[in-house]
């Protein structure tokens, strides 16, 4: 596969030129943070960010997503047959994701489309998305993707990968579908030697600062039984003020709520994303909830993250190390704190 | 790609109340389309998602049994936004139901084995299931003694009384039913909490497996009769409840441990519960 060299300039011309084939979606500064949006001709993306405050996981998996439809009117001979609401999966390029949120989307994937089930809408939308990863010259303090499988280069999950060079771009395809994407795009020239070799040098260095870890070698050995009722759960737990937070900001919770709506006659089958944080998220209808007290509901975030996970799929822990939840926690709960304590306990 | 989260389209054929309390109604429901009936091919202890459009989704054992055809039979009881909402619905409405989901009883374990069902209040749904389903003639022979406790707060919570009155009858099933009192001076049958019935009909553990399906408080105090009498916990079998949504194992809530109940159970054996974490 071909490697090749964008001026930024070149590099966002090219993309807007492909808007018609392709929704592109690109960072854009707020006033203190990074969004994803839909390229437009009158977007200007900027690519100098340490990460988005949210990842694209909704460009995937939507917040709110429509299933079905259905009618409630009784003249209508179809009332009351719940219909796949109809979607198009046109293809979408995300530009600029950072490699701990592609990687993120590799630990959902495994939920939504595994042997048994298929999730279909996931399934497709993942299909028709191209993701074109930006590796990070600079990973915040918090960041600690090399001790969970990722790194700032990481090309897990990615099609298309981009190393910033200051005034131009190596962009470097990946996969199939990557390099037909980068084709599309028409522009560019090829890289030579001397930017690839500083490119590397650069992904290199950059792995020198991320800094922060968590400890996971020993979770896997830890008998479930005997984490579950460790002590140190209420401490863990103790300013937590149950706020969920930590669930929707991080690339690697997939829970979801689905619930009917109606207007007048029309009504609609939703799915909206969940917390295992809310109290209702196991209210059941007899009143009994498994998960009443917080200190229940905390634990239930960690062990599924670093134990249930690690069990059930034996591929590491459900969480890229992205330092989002450790960055926006309004208590200063800390995964990597929690993680010490699991991998450590011993009975 | 068939789509997991869309309901086959049914009708409801009749509409049956179960108990004196009229909480508990019995749902028969028939394919609109005959070809979804060969779709959902079903085994004692599974469940399925019923679907009311503009209300919701519920998930409830699957109380019909695979032996008996052209259709489903569902027993509700009424306790939130959907199941107020079924009760209310009458026959000839259209609804919606999804699956089957969910393990089973587990049917080849069994085979070979003396059965002890023991079940309590409205929790028989999936237990009456497996009983028609075991004395089907060519099914009968399969299993060795098949006895069943089963008891309601009173006659008049007791599901399915017509045909408990006809297992009463048959001479290849042993019926133990109970109430925990009555002032009917007719009642012939026990009279006592599920537990205790259990510890005086129930002589042997050997060969036997126990399928016991209750609310909590019986199954606390079921579970050591049982193990008195030699059952190791393998072979005492229990079904579980959860809130759920998806029912697939996919949105993530019922989980005990890195279980799913709607996915990898309902149906756990005491021996899986034990060494799973206790937060269900």
């Amino acid at each position: 596969m071909v490697t090749k060299i964008f001026t930024k300039e070149e590099w966002v011309r090219a993309l807007k030129g492909a808007k018609d084939d392709y929704r592109i979606y690109l960072p854009v500064k707020h006033k203190d943070f990074h969004a994803f949006e839909l390229l437009s001709d009158e977007t200007a993306p900027d690519f100098e960010f340490q990460n988005t405050r949210l990842s694209p996981k909704s460009l995937i998996f939507p917040q709110s997503e429509r299933m079905f439809e259905y009618s409630l009117d009784e003249k209508d001979g179809e009332a009351h047959i719940v219909k796949e609401t109809p979607k198009d999966f046109y293809p979408q390029a995300v530009v600029g994701i950072r490699p701990c949120d592609a990687h993120a989307l590799q630990l959902v994937n495994v939920n939504f489309d595994n042997p048994q089930y298929k999730d279909p809408w996931w399934v497709k939308r993942l299909e028709s998305t191209i993701l074109v990863g930006l590796g990070c010259n600079e990973p915040c303090s918090t960041c600690f993707c090399t001790s969970v499988g990722g790194g700032p280069f990481s090309e897990r999950g990615l099609d298309v990968i981009l190393h910033d060079l200051e005034d131009v771009f190596l962009v470097k395809p990946i996969t199939q579908k990557g390099e037909t994407f980068i084709n599309k795009l028409g522009q560019g020239r090829m890289a030579d030697d001397t930017l690839s070799d500083k490119a590397e040098a650069k992904a290199r260095s950059s792995l020198e600062k991320v800094t922060s870890s968590i400890p996971t070698g020993k979770l896997r050995d830890k008998v479930v039984t005997e984490l579950f009722e460790a002590p140190f759960w209420e401490e863990v737990a103790f300013a937590c003020i149950n706020c969920g937070t930590c669930t929707y900001l991080c690339p690697t919770c997939w829970c979801f709520d689905i619930q009917d709506e109606v207007l007048g006659k029309e009504g609609d089958r939703i799915r909206n994303w969940d917390s295992c944080m809310s109290p209702l998220f196991t209210l059941e209808g007899s009143g009994h909830n498994p998960r009443s007290e917080k200190c229940q509901r905390v634990r239930q975030r960690f062990m599924h993250k670093l134990k249930y996970y690690v069990d059930k799929y034996e591929d590491g822990v459900q969480c890229s190390g992205c330092g989002r939840c450790v960055r926006y926690c309004p208590v200063n709960i800390d995964i990597r704190h929690v993680a010490k304590l699991m991998n450590d306990f011993a009975q | 790609m068939e789509n997991p989260y869309l309901p086959y389209p049914v009708r409801i054929d009749e509409i049956t109340t179960e108990t004196e309390d009229k909480n508990l109604k019995t749902f028969k429901l028939v394919f609109i389309n005959p070809e979804d009936e060969e779709k959902f091919s079903y085994i004692p202890g599974q469940f399925a998602e019923l679907s009311v459009a503009g209300k919701g989704e519920v998930p409830i054992g699957i109380a019909s049994s695979p032996t008996e055809k052209g259709y489903l039979k569902f027993t509700i009881n009424r306790v939130g936004l959907v199941t107020k909402h079924l009760h209310n619905m009458k026959e000839g409405d259209v609804m919606g139901i999804r699956g089957p989901l969910g393990n089973s009883y587990p049917w080849d374990e069994m085979e070979g084995k003396n059965v002890v069902i023991i079940g309590g209040g409205f929790a028989f749904t999936t237990l009456r299931s497996s009983i028609v389903y075991m004395i089907q003639p060519e099914n009968r022979k399969k299993f060795k003694d098949i006895s069943v406790v089963y008891g309601a707060r009173t006659p008049g919570l007791l599901l399915y009384r017509y045909e408990l009155d006809q297992w009463e009858q048959r001479d290849d099933i042993k019926m133990h039913i109970t109430v925990d009192g009555t002032d009917d001076p007719d009642w012939k049958y026990n009279v006592g909490f599920v537990p205790t019935v259990t510890e005086q009909k129930i002589t042997s553990a050997e060969n036997a497996i126990a399928l016991v399906c209750g609310p909590p408080i019986m199954i606390k105090f079921t579970q050591p009769v049982l193990e008195k009498l030699g059952f190791p916990s393998e072979r005492i079998i229990l079904s579980l409840e959860m809130r759920m949504k998806c029912g697939i194992g996919i949105c993530g809530r019922c989980n005990i441990g890195d279980q799913y109940v709607c996915k990898d159970g309902p149906v756990f054996s005491l021996a899986q519960l034990k060494e799973l974490p206790n937060e269900y």
